[in-house]
């Protein structure tokens, strides 16, 4: 998708003003942190699994081409084929050939926020092919045009009524008049049905490679990735290379993780393991198996100050307990990845350049870091880019000079004192009555929203070294 | 000028504490300064203010100046390291101490950190953990009932969240309205980037915050943060609302001679 993360406030600006929108926002962001604390705490050992599924993520990632050799050779071992993507085009072009190479025209396409990265769907579209996604979410999202607004929840922004405004217009409904959301389950569920019957080639992602068999995992709750990589005669699995773990047990240990934050469930409705084309003596299954693994930046974030973004299980939890992401939504961030984790990865993947205002959409407040099960110090990391952002000078000279001047002004407190004791009595003298300010010259922003409180009448050091000069006369 | 001032009036053997007041009080409300340092000696520790105090660095710090703060972290370590305890009425500042500063700093300084680290305290915190003093009944009748703002930096960071309600059984007892969203603890960080640069987003955040706290009844929000507090009560006063803001070691020290934030004289 095209990168619209420099427009973060005026996308934020228009969220803001689209009440009903805001509404919706407003009940997920209580819902969702609801839901997954409740997981949690029929769980027992939550944290201890976290920090158990961390050290074997560190130690996945500290051999990580390792690993990803050892998957290579049994995944091939296993009569699938590998092919490593450096960057969103070069997969794109490795999943177009195979599918010319089959004569395919229709595609049955799993969730995959990978090729939501590498622009897969245009790409093919662009060739010919007829790409539908299967998820409801993103079949909803691929019908309006839009791109998703939350990395589980593709299609969370949109109301019951707006999706059966949709169909109405993309669908031939006839006199049906889809009045209950399970009409309009069904619905797409049959639009869906039809194509994959006739689909050549399905496309899915993965929640995790594993190197010791050579499978991939992946979960689902409508069961349509198995649909995609059952019933079309080739399958290809897209994924990044820091998808590897060594073992299926450590699969399923991050699992329980994923599920718990992601949805509040103990697990997903459909957890499958893909190993390959259909053996001889099996009924059914795809002739031919591609996995197309990604780096897409993924190399160098490894070898960088941020590797612990690589650890991301993408569950969304950070999404869900984000003030900021409740208050604008996902859209407004103008890239795939939304809020905490998107902040941080949007600048990696792309460029701190184009992306820097993403990591100022932060108060600070810990909670994403606080439930992240992947145990990512998500506000450090976003801290860090603003570092780099200082660095670079991306952000706002005026802004930049004011908060050196406060720090130097901090080191020598004399003259701090003396400049404040003398400034603190002019404010109050001019607001005291009122109380606050409705508008200050140096605080437009802060005075934009809400009025600035006067200060009383003096700073405390100037009353406070007066009353140690009393003491000391006495 | 002597640096480490001493109230001569403390008893003997006290615990020996310096009390930084963060700038925001010092520019904007020295009540909550005079109010730590009456609800300290209460307690009977022996409260020294270091004079060449200032700011803790956050501003620079969050806005990802680290060449500007770490200078200034430098400072407030050399000032504050021959204290017996260090107390801040803010979770915020006592977090950048406690958390940011081991963080920012390398060798020998993040050792010398650490220590600080190790005997610096939020104020309710100290006054509930380490001074293990007990509230005060100080309530008047018809003292207005109040609910308490968890500033982020709090839960978080230092692990704030029952004392300052367990405090509030002294002035305020049986005063106390939760608010019903609890998950919601909120998020109004002041002082930082946050506020100027993306006020409308903040806006709404505060507004919200505010509505929760209007929804319980309460004629009081308190928090334990100024710059949160700052950032309600501009709000309110914009919105025309009539709850009143207060630092929570106002209402510990039973001293409420100061307008709340945001109200005039």
């Amino acid at each position: 998708m095209e990168l619209r993360s420099n427009a973060f406030l005026e996308n934020a600006g228009e969220a803001l003003h689209n009440t009903a929108q805001a509404e919706r926002r407003d009940m997920i962001a209580l819902f969702a942190p609801l839901l997954r604390s409740a997981a949690i705490a029929g769980f027992d050992g939550f944290d201890n699994l976290r920090q158990h599924v961390k050290r074997v993520r560190q130690h996945s990632l500290d051999n990580l081409y390792h690993y990803l050799a050892q998957f290579e050779q049994e995944a091939v071992h296993n009569g699938n084929r590998v092919h490593f993507a450096r960057d969103g085009g070069e997969l794109n072009s490795i999943v177009l050939d195979i599918c010319q190479q089959h004569g395919a025209r229709r595609i049955a396409k799993g969730k995959s926020m990978v090729t939501e990265e590498t622009g897969l769907n245009a790409f093919l579209q662009r060739a010919g092919l007829d790409v539908m996604e299967t998820d409801l979410g993103e079949y909803i999202i691929q019908q309006a045009g839009e791109t998703p607004s939350h990395i589980v929840g593709p299609a969370l922004h949109k109301s019951a009524g707006e999706i059966r405004e949709l169909f109405r217009n993309k669908h031939d409904l006839g006199p049906r008049e889809l009045p209950e959301t399970g009409d309009l389950v069904s619905e797409a569920r049959q639009v869906l049905r039809e194509h994959f019957l006739k689909a050549e080639v399905g496309i899915i992602g993965a929640n995790a490679l594993i190197a010791q068999s050579g499978y991939s995992m992946l979960v689902t709750n409508e069961g349509n990735g198995d649909l995609c990589a059952n019933l079309p005669r080739v399958v290809i699995v897209c994924t990044t290379i820091d998808r590897v773990l060594p073992r299926a047990q450590d699969a399923t240990a991050m699992l329980r993780l994923l599920v718990r934050s992601a949805t509040g469930q103990s697990q997903t409705c459909y957890t499958s393991f893909y190993s390959g084309p259909r053996r001889e003596s099996d009924l059914d299954g795809p002739l031919e198996t591609h996995f197309v693994l990604l780096d897409n930046q993924r190399s160098e974030i490894l070898a960088g100050d941020y590797r612990e973004m690589l650890e991301c299980i993408r569950c969304g939890a950070c999404l869900n307990h984000c003030p900021i992401y409740a208050s604008v939504g996902g859209h407004a961030y103008g890239s795939v990845y939304q809020g905490p984790m998107g902040s941080v990865l949007t600048p990696l993947l792309t460029s701190l350049e184009e992306s820097h205002l993403l990591p100022n959409a932060c108060t600070g407040c810990g909670r994403c870091a606080e439930v992240c099960p992947a145990d990512i110090p998500l506000p450090d990391l976003l801290r860090d880019l603003r570092h780099e952002e200082t660095r670079k000078k991306l952000s706002a000279t005026r802004w930049r000079q004011g908060l050196r001047l406060h720090a130097w002004l901090a080191r020598h407190p004399s003259l701090y004192h003396r400049l404040t004791a003398m400034i603190i009595p002019v404010l109050h003298r001019l607001g005291r009555r009122r109380g606050s300010f409705s508008r200050l010259p140096f605080a437009a922003g802060w005075t934009s929203q809400r009025d600035f409180p006067t200060p009383q009448a003096r700073t405390f050091m100037q009353m406070y070294q007066a009353k140690v000069k009393q003491r000391d006369e006495q | 000028m002597n640096e480490q001032q001493r109230d001569h009036t403390a008893p003997p053997g006290a615990m020996r504490v310096a009390l930084f007041v963060t700038c925001l009080a010092d520019l904007f409300r020295p009540s909550v300064a005079f109010a730590s340092m009456a609800l300290l000696e209460r307690a009977g520790c022996e409260v020294t203010v270091p004079l060449l105090q200032t700011c803790c660095g956050q501003p620079a710090y969050n806005s990802g100046d680290y060449e500007a703060t770490v200078p200034l972290a430098r400072q407030v370590i050399n000032l504050l390291e021959p204290a017996d305890y260090v107390v801040l009425p803010s979770g915020s500042c006592a977090g950048m101490i406690c958390h940011h500063y081991p963080r920012l700093l390398e060798g020998v300084w993040r050792d010398r950190a650490l220590e600080l680290a190790a005997k610096t305290f939020e104020l309710t915190v100290f006054l509930q953990e380490i001074a293990r003093s007990k509230p005060q009944p100080i309530q008047p009748p018809g003292f207005p009932s109040v609910t308490y703002h968890d500033g982020c930096a709090g839960p978080l960071r230092e692990s704030i969240r029952e004392q300052p309600r367990h405090r509030r059984a002294g002035p305020c007892a049986g005063r106390y309205r939760g608010q019903r969203n609890a998950a919601g603890r909120s998020l109004l960080r002041v002082w930082r980037h946050f506020q100027a640069k993306m006020p409308e987003i903040s806006g709404k955040m505060v507004g919200d915050k505010l509505n929760q706290a209007r929804a319980t009844g309460a004629r009081i929000l308190a928090g334990g943060d100024l710059g949160c507090l700052l950032n309600s009560a501009g709000r309110a006063r914009r919105q025309g609302d009539g709850i009143e803001v207060r630092h929570i070691a106002e209402l510990l020290s039973g001293n409420l001679e100061a307008p709340p934030i945001g109200e005039g004289t």
